[in-house]
């Protein structure tokens, strides 16, 4: 009986989550009423899915934890929709959806693959999203005044990062975090924000050569400190998000296309330089002849995958702890081994949605502040996506990246949360542009509205 | 992105908006790419590159297959049971090997680690493509599915022979098909019994006579005369237009240093020509020859014939050497040209050199697997392609080998072979190990032509003597089941 459940259920949440990423997409372009008229079917599809993996994983494993561990998630997951709902009832609950779904399968899996992480993840969770709450009304109440101060921004991410490099400890070579107190955290995770901050507020307003040049020096300065750290994946972030925002702040293609050029240059002398470099290429372009060693966890991952096929092993049937980092950069394999290639395929989809949606905020703005900051954001999260999965399945060479929401990380994890705000935040912005209102206005009528419906 | 109708106004002003915004479709778009090209690629990766990825004895999850899926047969090219698994009553398995010691080393084992091909195919073996309904229906009663079968190239009859005929000799003989590259046999002895290497592995694993070595693949002989064949064709090469004039007068043996190489049992051959020289194997011809040869061109042709690389073979196997070097000594340049001096070879590439001449002097893969198809038949998972491996020597050469063994058989050192069925070619060898000359190696190394497709055997039989008293018979016996076979 047990088995006919769990053999059953293998395939519904295949189904679930292609539904909902089906309804995800039909969504992302319709009017606000549509969205909010279609909001049910996700609810129902995103609790179906959460509640079903949890009981295949309890019924797999036997272990009474789960259960209880998948209540709390959906108490977690509640009371941030109703939240949400009552304080920010105009924010785009669909992208709210997607970080659930997301946040939800990591936490399946690092139940499934260690418990205290995941419970510490769970925390940290609570955590997150208690701490970037306000930050919607922040970012919509006085945004305006947070773009005078992007030298700060950039002074003070560089500063970041330049003290991990000299501080930071080494762990798998590369110096990614700084530990204060017995709190081990990686600066680069919230840089990225303040980066996103700076380079909009260096190039919103003017296009003037002598600005250009300073910002793209800084950006350079950004990358180049990644570089030493041995950062390589936060270093292509940095990268590609300012070549991106200066692409869309100067609408000039000749840069994107120089800065391609002029990165695939710098990557190529790299490769020539450095040894960790070639270690990462080898392990990438020819696995199996170095199996042994630097080609161990790529092939892992392979095999995890392959194995897996397209409908999975089952959750608690797969063997993911032979991928080395199996819980952080390499959680994806772990994923398409035992929920299936086809599950995590649109597990894809759901980061695919998310950036439609970002970059559809960033085109219906007027403000040209908001709209880099907008695609900056947009950009950042689907990149990092992209380097993760690309990284796991040996489609590019692997850079150690986190996957948004799911790997196990308290930083990535915040920071991914304060992400999601920032872009509600300007997701009631434009509301506020659509209707009309003026920047302080809105929040003292709203406040009045909101007064009323308590009354 | 999704295409509403719209009034032709609000049309009008959705591209002017979309003009303004025209970076960040851009941005939408070459990230959809980008995308695109990576599920593409994991589509790709599942559907057409995962099988043989994950077959790889680093995947542990494999083992985890035998929980799910009770081993598929292997079998015979017409379909007989090589090797099944049956199911007892209290859910263990037992793994049978029908034909007990005769296919030992090329089928393997897989009761106590894995070898042979139960571990070239352990992935097929032990994924079930039967009907999807059928498995479905399996796993929702905790049944195990039945796995694939595999299908081989390996032929009953020749195998049986080969077996035979080497009774209770030490040795291996390989058995290929020259325009496909299908491996009708492969023996190796002394042999075991598949089905018994968990009871008996203390006995197997620690005999002196290294019973679970494939001797047939991975054992490095001395060539022996079977390298004059490469000799002939360095001569050939380096005499293109006078090769005919060649003339030696056997003594019976030729000075080397302080020392003589001398002809087998002293014989003297008296004065030969080149195909004389070849067919009567005489050893002072070829050592003086290769007193002469250029050494450089000598081990060019060498590595063309694969001596000192990688060959194309899908089982574990050890690489051939020749180390002719040019400043080494005279002497050695004469014991290296008659098949002495550092030269090792295995059995299987001596074969895959003699199945290159019989192809007009195209090699090809040797291919242990036809096909896989599920348990019951019904589908054929994949087949394996017939692939050539290329060119080793021109046609032209090629012919001329041919008919320089042709010449052994109708008046040299394989006289027995000749036939009315059948056209047997070949070249015959001793190799000497070491200093008693009474012990050596038996080579025979050669292929028949006729009605059926041209068939190459290698003979090896180890510390036998001469060649045309043990190997030659051997390779009589492969080829009369062959044609009695048809």
């Amino acid at each position: 009986m047990v088995n006919v459940i769990t053999e059953l259920s293998k395939y519904a949440i295949v189904l679930f989550l292609a539904l909902y990423t089906l309804v995800g997409f039909r969504l992302v372009r319709k009017p606000e009423e549509e969205k909010r008229a279609a909001l049910w079917q996700q609810d129902l599809l995103l609790f179906g899915m959460h509640l079903l993996s949890n009981l295949i994983l309890y019924l797999n494993t036997e272990n009474e934890k789960i259960l209880y561990f998948a209540g709390a998630q959906m108490v977690l997951f509640m009371a941030f929709l109703i939240l949400q709902h009552v304080i920010y009832p105009k924010v785009d609950h669909l992208l709210n959806h997607n970080l659930l779904v997301l946040l939800s399968v990591g936490f399946l899996m690092l139940a499934r693959l260690s418990f205290d992480k995941a419970e510490r993840q769970f925390e940290l969770a609570v955590l997150a999203a208690g701490l970037t709450f306000l930050i919607p009304w922040i970012i919509r109440r006085s945004a305006g005044k947070l773009r005078g101060y992007y030298w700060w921004y950039g002074a003070a991410g560089l500063g970041l990062l330049t003290a991990v490099l000299i501080a930071g400890k080494l762990s798998f070579g590369a110096k990614l975090a700084i530990t204060i107190h017995g709190i081990s955290f990686q600066p680069s995770e919230f840089v990225k924000i303040l980066f996103v901050f700076f380079v909009a507020g260096m190039l919103y307003e003017t296009r003037e050569l002598r600005r250009l040049v300073i910002a793209t020096c800084a950006a350079a300065a950004h990358v180049l400190v990644l570089v030493l750290s041995r950062d390589l994946g936060g270093a292509l972030i940095f990268f590609v998000v300012y070549l991106v925002m200066l692409y869309t702040a100067t609408r000039q293609p000749l840069y994107f296309l120089a800065g391609l050029l002029s990165g695939s240059g710098a990557a190529y002398l790299a490769w020539k330089l450095f040894a960790h470099v070639q270690t990462r290429v080898l392990a990438w372009s020819d696995p199996f002849s170095v199996i042994d060693k630097e080609g161990y966890q790529i092939t892992q991952s392979l095999f995890a995958i392959g194995t897996g096929s397209w409908f999975g092993l089952g959750l608690g049937q797969g063997m993911p702890f032979k991928i080395p980092v199996v819980e952080e950069d390499f959680i994806f394999a772990a994923i398409a081994e035992e929920c299936g290639l086809l599950f995590a395929i649109f597990l894809i989809f759901v980061y695919l949605c998310s950036f439609y949606m970002i970059l559809n905020i960033a085109m219906c703005l007027k403000d040209a502040y908001y709209k880099l900051v907008a695609a900056g954001l947009g950009t950042l999260v689907i990149f990092q996506a992209f380097l993760s999965i690309g990284g796991v399945t040996k489609f590019i060479p692997s850079t150690g990246v986190t996957l948004p929401f799911i790997s196990y990380g308290g930083s990535s994890l915040l920071s991914m949360f304060a992400v999601w705000a920032i872009i509600q935040g300007m997701y009631l912005k434009r509301s506020d542009e659509v209707t009309g209102n003026a920047k302080g206005k809105d929040a003292k009528k709203e406040k009045a509205e909101k007064g009323r419906k308590k009354g | 992105m999704q295409k509403e109708k719209t009034p032709k106004k609000k049309k009008q002003k959705r591209v002017g908006k979309r003009a303004d915004n025209r970076e960040y479709s851009n941005i939408m778009l070459l990230f959809t790419g980008i995308f695109a090209l990576m599920i593409g690629y994991l589509i790709f990766f599942q559907v057409s590159e995962s099988r043989e990825a994950i077959n790889n004895p680093y995947n542990a999850r494999l083992e985890t297959f035998e929980k799910r899926v009770v081993r598929g047969n292997i079998l015979a090219s017409d379909g007989q049971v090589l090797a099944y698994t049956k199911v007892n009553e209290d859910g263990t398995e037992t793994r049978y090997y029908p034909f007990d010691c005769t296919f030992s080393h090329v089928l393997g084992y897989s009761d106590y680690g894995r070898t042979g091909i139960e571990e070239l195919g352990n992935f097929q073996l032990l994924t079930s493509n039967a009907y999807f309904a059928e498995k479905f229906i399996n796993e929702l009663r905790e049944k195990k599915n039945i796995g694939d079968n595999l299908v081989t190239t390996l032929d009953v009859d020749l195998q049986t022979a080969a077996h035979d005929a080497l009774g209770e000799q030490k040795g291996a003989v390989v058995v290929l098909e020259a325009a496909t590259g299908n491996v009708r046999a492969l023996v190796s002895k002394p042999d075991y019994d598949p089905g018994l290497v968990r009871s008996e592995w203390g006995r197997l694993s620690s005999s002196e006579d290294s019973i679970l070595l494939n001797r047939a693949m991975q054992g490095l002989y001395p060539p022996g005369s079977t390298f004059k064949t490469v000799t002939l064709l360095e001569y050939l090469r380096e005499h293109q237009f006078d090769s005919e004039n060649y003339s030696f007068t056997c003594e019976g043996k030729v000075p080397m240093g302080n020392s003589s190489i001398s002809c087998y049992h002293g014989t003297r051959h008296g004065v030969l020509d080149l195909p004389g020289a070849y067919a009567r194997s005489c050893n002072g011809a070829f050592a003086s020859m290769g007193q002469e040869l250029h050494v450089d061109a000598f081990r060019k042709l060498a590595e063309q014939l694969l001596f000192d690389s990688d060959l194309p073979l899908a089982l574990p196997y050890s690489k051939s050497s020749f180390r002719l070097k040019d400043s080494d000594s005279e002497a050695l340049r004469m014991m290296t040209a008659i098949g002495q001096g550092d030269t090792l070879v295995t059995p299987m590439h001596m074969a895959m050199i003699t199945a290159a001449v019989a192809n007009d002097g195209v090699l090809m893969v040797p291919r242990f697997l036809d096909r896989t198809e599920s348990y019951t038949g019904a589908t054929v998972v994949e087949r394996y392609p017939v692939t050539e491996y290329g060119r080793l020597i021109s046609e032209q050469e090629a012919e001329t080998l041919q008919e320089y063994m042709r010449a052994v058989v109708e008046n040299g050192t394989a006289t027995p072979l000749k036939s009315d069925v059948y056209t047997a070619a070949g070249k015959t060898g001793t190799a000497e190990y070491s200093s008693d000359k009474n012990r050596s190696h038996a080579w025979f190394a050669g292929y028949v032509t006729g009605d059926r497709p041209d068939l190459v055997v290698c003979v090896l039989v180890e510390s036998a003597g001469s060649s045309s008293e043990y190997a030659v018979p051997v390779a009589k016996r492969i080829f009369d089941a062959y044609y009695a076979g048809e």
